[in-house]
């Protein structure tokens, strides 16, 4: 059947985190942003709402099941709440969720149970890197066998929390495909450069790393010998980006709409003109366009049918919406949008960044 | 229900038998139409006819029951009485059904043999008497077709603007219409080419405005009914649109559907009903739209790839070339535009409110399909401009989709007032 329905288990959760977003993210982003700092209670708020243990079976120490739709769902309320605070709540996950989904049983047994603890576990993911043309399935960073190690050389950009992190997935290129390595941050080689300071979401602080002649126990590839196929686990991060691209969309959206009913020229609201209802309405269709996307995708996955193709066409679309959702925010403002009084010139610099970001957000 | 992308079984099963006829019956017969205009598409029509007549009859059935238990009559003879049923998906049916159809020819399938717009005004407010007066005819015999006359020259998107007017003759007992219609789609099939009807919309008292305007059904053969004219269009080209001209034409005073009482406000049931019926009828035409949008992207990817280029999935943009990226975004354009589709379906199907999501629907695949069949032009180059292909003739075909049942802009108004939670003062 076609239905859109939450069951009542989501939407309670939904609710939670919609909750989290408006009374703890909302009232502090301008403030994170600003000072691109992030307040630890209010992580350790929404660390407390479970929602990385709600993915990870009970017999790895958490109490749920994976779940891309439910995942859509919350998603999409916390980076309505604030991108650059979720990218950061959300850090972790790019540890262990790879590492829950494609993960070898012994690597389950042995990292799952720490992101089960009531404290913000310190581990993240080096994705990204320093070049005009990135393509996560061929990267320049490379992994060689020697024996029984593999050993790691390359350069990251945009590793989230990689100053405080203990340990890192790294992806780099072996033999023509990406497989991911599990690598303690104590490993020699092992560096952690500058802070890198992207046009939005600053809260979330990201840095290069380099990685030369690193060594690390076979046993460290993710999955094992079977390794993976990375498309699989980027069509996660696709899902989970696009979600959150639909809450920054929205957020853009609802603020726009508010201000229109309310900001009055020529004797009455701007929102009586078709000229500025006409793009909210636009806006309205394209975020819902996009949720369904996400959905459809989030329910192949959920139900083991070949989401990739799904999950691709909703990021790419859901990249080109959100940008032009958070720019007719700005527009609708007009100069105070500008002002960064106002919020929606972040979401537009946040707008931008979600057709950069592959693989930084997964849940 | 939980979240669900899933197509029923019983209609993935529906849709094989619906795209053999699309694919072998309407699609050959696809460019002597277009060349063709005013030709009927026979072969089609015959061969749809005895679905079409069995749709037909269990809609009448569902109408009637619920028309008597209206009337406060028992309808315990058809009751469920075991509780739960399942829930229903007929309206997702006709939207499948409806989209691998115009995947076959718009044009064609806007001939096909049943009572469409009648039907649905029809069915929202008929008595059980006028129920089988006016629908029963599409259930047996020979094809018939009915129509919806809303539109006039000076009466567009305005529709409350209409001019055409209905006296009561107290003599005879007979409502009187006189005005002009035009844009009827299958007029000339309703009226002259079978016993079929069109539903005409004219005001009993124009000073009232919006709540002095009544559904009127006016029967093949009724004498002061005249086709005066048979349009030439851009695309759509196997399909009647026709004006119609309504010189004190008499009809029965059981004609009107609903009540004849002019009533300001909650009462006023005739504008309403008209605007209800657009709800049930914009995904329609959004899954019309579709389905020459899929035609018009699959022969172009098809086409490109035995040329040697194909589609990319799961690359980065920088990697695509400006075809492939072309492509992709006709790809998500249709699935965005389907997806809004099916929401508007499935909640009509739940009895649902789905005012937003219906015009929502429309907006979008009215805006994306043209975009589409034109980018399916260019991409082809001189073969897709010249008439040897049909993406020329999908591009044609798929402009009305952004015109008729609302133009999108109309359906961006309608959408805007929702969201906005403002009436047609405030948002003009």
């Amino acid at each position: 059947m076609y239905s859109f329905d939450m069951t009542s288990e989501q939407k309670m959760l939904v609710d939670t985190v919609h909750r989290y977003a408006e009374k703890q993210l909302r009232p502090i982003y301008r403030e994170a942003e600003e000072h691109k700092e992030v307040p630890e209670d209010a992580i350790q708020t929404g660390w407390e709402l479970g929602l990385l243990p709600g993915s990870i079976e009970d017999e790895y120490g958490g109490f749920g099941e994976y779940s891309a739709i439910t995942s859509a769902l919350y998603l999409e309320e916390l980076a309505w709440g604030d991108v650059g605070l979720s990218l950061h709540l959300l850090t972790p996950n790019l540890f262990a969720l790879p590492i829950a989904l494609f993960g070898s049983k012994k690597q389950k047994e042995t990292y799952l149970p720490t992101f089960c603890d009531e404290e913000f576990p310190k581990a993240t993911a080096a994705i990204i890197e320093p070049v005009y043309q990135f393509d996560p399935a061929d990267l320049a960073a490379t992994a060689e066998k020697e024996g029984s190690e593999y050993v790691i050389n390359g350069k990251k950009t945009f590793v989230p929390l990689a100053k405080d992190a203990e340990r890192f997935l790294v992806y780099a290129n072996e033999k023509g495909t990406t497989q991911a390595f599990i690598v303690p941050a104590d490993t020699p080689g092992v560096q952690v450069e500058d802070r890198v300071t992207m046009m939005g979401a600053h809260a979330l602080a990201v840095y290069n790393m380099s990685f030369e002649n690193v060594r690390v126990p076979k046993a460290n590839r993710l999955g094992g010998l079977k390794g993976i196929r990375v498309n699989r686990l980027l069509t996660v991060s696709r899902i989970s980006l696009a979600a959150m691209a639909v809450g920054q969309a929205k957020a853009a959206y609802e603020y726009a709409l508010n201000y229109a009913k309310e900001r009055v020229a020529f004797g009455e609201p701007i929102a009586h003109r078709q000229s500025i209802a006409f793009m909210l309405a636009e806006m309205a269709i394209e975020i819902e366009s996009t949720r369904l996307m996400v959905w459809e995708a989030a329910y192949k996955f959920d139900h083991k049918e070949d989401a990739s193709r799904a999950a691709y066409l909703a990021k790419q679309y859901a990249d080109k919406m959100v940008l032009e959702v958070t720019d007719r925010a700005v527009q609708i403002l007009g100069g105070h949008g500008y002002i960064r009084e106002h919020p929606v010139e972040l979401w537009l610099r946040n707008g931008r960044g979600f057709v950069t970001w592959d693989g930084l957000a997964m849940a | 229900m939980p979240i669900e992308f899933k197509t029923p079984e019983a209609i993935e099963k529906q849709m094989q038998q619906v795209h053999i006829v699309a694919e072998n019956v309407m699609r050959p017969d696809s460019r002597y139409l277009d060349d063709h205009e005013h030709e009927r598409p026979v072969k089609f029509v015959n061969m749809i006819w005895p679905q079409m007549k069995q749709m037909e009859a269990s809609n009448l059935k569902a109408a009637l029951s619920r028309a008597e238990a209206k009337n406060g009559k028992s309808v315990a003879k058809n009751g469920n009485g075991n509780g739960a049923s399942k829930p229903s998906i007929a309206n997702l049916t006709l939207l499948h059904m409806i989209e691998e159809l115009s995947w076959g020819d718009a044009g064609i399938y806007l001939c096909i043999p049943s009572s469409a717009l009648a039907g649905a005004a029809i069915n929202a407010v008929a008595t059980p008497e006028q129920l089988e007066r006016f629908l029963r005819r599409f259930t047996e015999g020979e094809p018939k077709w009915g129509a919806m006359a809303m539109t006039e020259p000076n009466a567009g998107s305005d529709t409350s603007n209409i001019q055409t007017t209905a006296t009561f003759d107290e003599e005879t007992n007979e409502w009187v219409l006189n005005g002009e219609k035009i844009f009827c789609t299958s007029g000339q099939l309703a009226l002259e080419e079978s016993n079929g009807l069109v539903v005409v919309w004219a005001t009993v008292d124009k000073s009232a405005g919006r709540a002095g305007m009544k559904p009127f059904v006016v029967e093949a053969n009724t004498p002061g009914v005249t086709i005066a004219k048979v349009e030439e269009k851009l695309g759509i080209r196997a399909s009647d649109t026709v004006s119609i001209v309504l010189d004190n034409a008499r009809i029965p005073a059981e004609n009107i559907l609903g009540d004849a009482e002019v009533r300001a406000g909650k009462g006023n049931k005739g504008f309403k009903g008209a605007m209800k019926t657009f709800d049930a009828s914009r995904p329609m035409v959004a899954a019309s739209a579709i389905g020459i949008g899929r035609a018009a992207f699959e022969f172009t990817r098809d086409t490109l790839a035995k040329q040697g280029v194909r589609m990319e999935y799961n690359k980065p943009r920088w990697k695509l070339t400006s075809v492939q990226a072309d492509l992709l975004e006709m790809e998500m354009q249709l699935k965005a535009a389907w997806l809004l589709t099916l929401e508007a379906g499935a909640l009509l199907d739940a009895k649902q409110d789905n005012k937003l999501q219906s015009s929502m629907a429309k907006v979008k695949a009215g805006k994306a399909v043209t975009h589409i069949t034109q980018k399916a032009v260019e991409l082809l180059g001189p073969l897709g401009y010249s008439t040897e292909l049909l993406v020329e003739k999908w591009m044609r075909d798929a402009k009305i989709n952004d015109i008729f049942e609302g133009t999108g802009q109309i359906n961006t108004l309608v959408v805007a007032r929702q969201i906005l939670g403002y009436t047609r003062l405030e948002l003009k």
